[in-house]
């Protein structure tokens, strides 16, 4: 922890490092062996009427990663997460695309509730977060950050996003039962078949059987705007 | 500007002092964040504080009517370059497709310091996507922005696709997607609001041979916003 202190007079010097001894002499006897990294604290408040979210996906990573992008084709794993809510395949791009770390929260997080987590990453000349969970009571929408650049955050800087809503684009908003996992269908999660617009966009909402859609199995607590989730973000050291 | 104060104040004219914004040269990158909504020809300008497009709260010109109801942009061209405006029109070629993007490039401002963009929003009867009047910083910079959709508050919203895009004829000109209905007997026959005002949204129905829009619930609604642009002020 002593390193801490070159933090404020160093920070250019140590951004160029990775994980190897300091090739700049001046800083030899310091650095040899020393391991640096930053930590950060996340919580994130579900801010719908009844859309759990699915336990939250973390990484940080270089700049060369996008986890996703209006416009374009899901990938694999961002389909799995934002119609299943699983994490597994989600990480496993974002490790082969170079992220340093990726972390899983442990539970849903319920309207009304907030989950934290914190994640550690080794220090380098880009950092950027990506997050992302799935609101399991709709077909494949979920809520993120992608690309959030950690390096302007000073030690105890606290930022606040408000999340918007996300629509994967792989899986057709019918409502119906049998395909939303959540507890209200506690249906199919991810399928690979694709057969909507097979792009992300923002999401237009849900229908409900409350709203003219009588074979929708959503009720009208499942309506929801943007935005969904409000993400505080810390630089804890 | 630090320095300037006391001209600025007591031997600029004001009048002066409001025409000598430096011209500047900007990138425009408008993208259609909506999942299932198309935007007609955009139109990008930049003007100075005597124009507005289109305001909240207002009621729309006959040129913002024609292109809030129809996609025509040609009024408002027209009438901002009478005042001055230097524009792009329809960057993308045609309709901007949801979820795509399209960009303006080295757009000189002249001495216009506002930018204003507007394109209507199909299938709707006069919803539209608008940024009033934003002042473009003096800063270099890549600067982003989050755009609203508007009613013009001009035509009942009544959903009917019919091709009814001319100023004064009730119903929805296209569904470009072609994933809607027909036959619908409309939503509604009255507009509460005649001013410019945030869309309530399509309601829609998912009844293809009748029900009471001929657009669907689930794919033709929308949440706001429902454009991102990104400036850059080079």
């Amino acid at each position: 922890m002593s390193i801490k202190k070159y933090f404020g007079i160093g920070f250019s010097v140590f951004s160029l490092l990775t994980i190897s001894a300091c090739s700049d002499s001046d800083n030899d006897d310091v650095m040899k062996d020393v391991v640096v990294t930053q930590s950060y604290e996340l919580t994130v408040s579900n801010l719908t009427n009844n859309q759990p979210f699915s336990p939250l996906a973390v990484s940080i990573h270089g700049a060369n990663y996008t986890a996703w992008s209006i416009g374009t084709e899901s990938s694999l794993g961002l389909e799995m997460l934002a119609e299943g809510g699983a994490t597994a395949g989600f990480f496993s791009e974002a490790t082969a695309a170079g992220a340093y770390v990726t972390v899983s929260g442990d539970a849903p997080i319920f309207s009304g509730e907030s989950g934290t987590l914190e994640i550690e990453s080794i220090l380098n000349d880009e950092m950027e977060l990506t997050i992302a969970t799935m609101l399991i009571n709709t077909n494949d929408a979920f809520t993120g950050f992608h690309g959030f650049d950690l390096t302007s955050l000073e030690i105890g800087d606290e930022v606040t996003v408000l999340l918007p809503v996300y629509d994967a684009g792989t899986e057709a908003n019918n409502e119906l039962v049998g395909t939303i996992p959540g507890p209200a269908d506690n249906g199919e999660g991810f399928n690979v078949a694709r057969d909507d617009v097979d792009v992300v966009a923002r999401h237009s909402g849900v229908v409900t059987n409350a709203d003219g859609y009588a074979e929708s199995v959503l009720d009208s607590s499942h309506s929801f705007d943007a935005p969904v989730a409000k993400l505080v973000l810390k630089r804890t050291e | 500007m630090k320095t300037n104060s006391i001209l600025a104040i007591s031997t600029l004219p004001l009048l002066l002092a409001s025409s000598i914004a430096s011209a500047q040269v900007l990138d425009v990158k408008v993208t259609n964040l909506t999942q299932g909504m198309f935007f007609t020809p955009l139109l990008v300008s930049a003007h100075d504080n005597s124009l507005h497009l289109f305001e909240s709260g207002e009621s729309a010109t006959s040129e913002l009517t024609a292109m809030a109801e129809g996609g025509d942009i040609s009024g408002l061209v027209t009438a901002s370059e009478a005042l001055g405006a230097v524009n792009s029109e329809n960057p993308a070629a045609g309709l901007l497709s949801p979820s795509s993007s399209t960009t303006v490039s080295d757009l000189n401002t002249g001495s216009n310091g506002y930018l204003s963009i507007t394109a209507m929003l199909l299938p709707t009867n006069d919803g539209f996507v608008g940024l009033d009047s934003w002042a473009i910083p003096e800063e270099a910079g890549t600067y982003t922005l989050f755009l609203n959709a508007y009613d013009a508050g001009t035509e009942v919203n009544d959903e009917i696709v019919n091709g009814g895009g001319a100023v004064g004829v009730v119903g929805i000109p296209a569904n470009p997607g072609a994933n809607g209905g027909t036959g619908a007997s409309g939503v509604t026959t009255s507009e509460s609001n005649q001013t410019v005002h945030i869309h309530r949204g399509n309601v829609g129905d998912t009844d293809n041979a009748g029900g009471v829009s001929d657009v669907d619930s689930r794919i033709h609604r929308w949440l706001n916003p429902v454009a991102k642009v990104v400036v850059t002020v080079k």
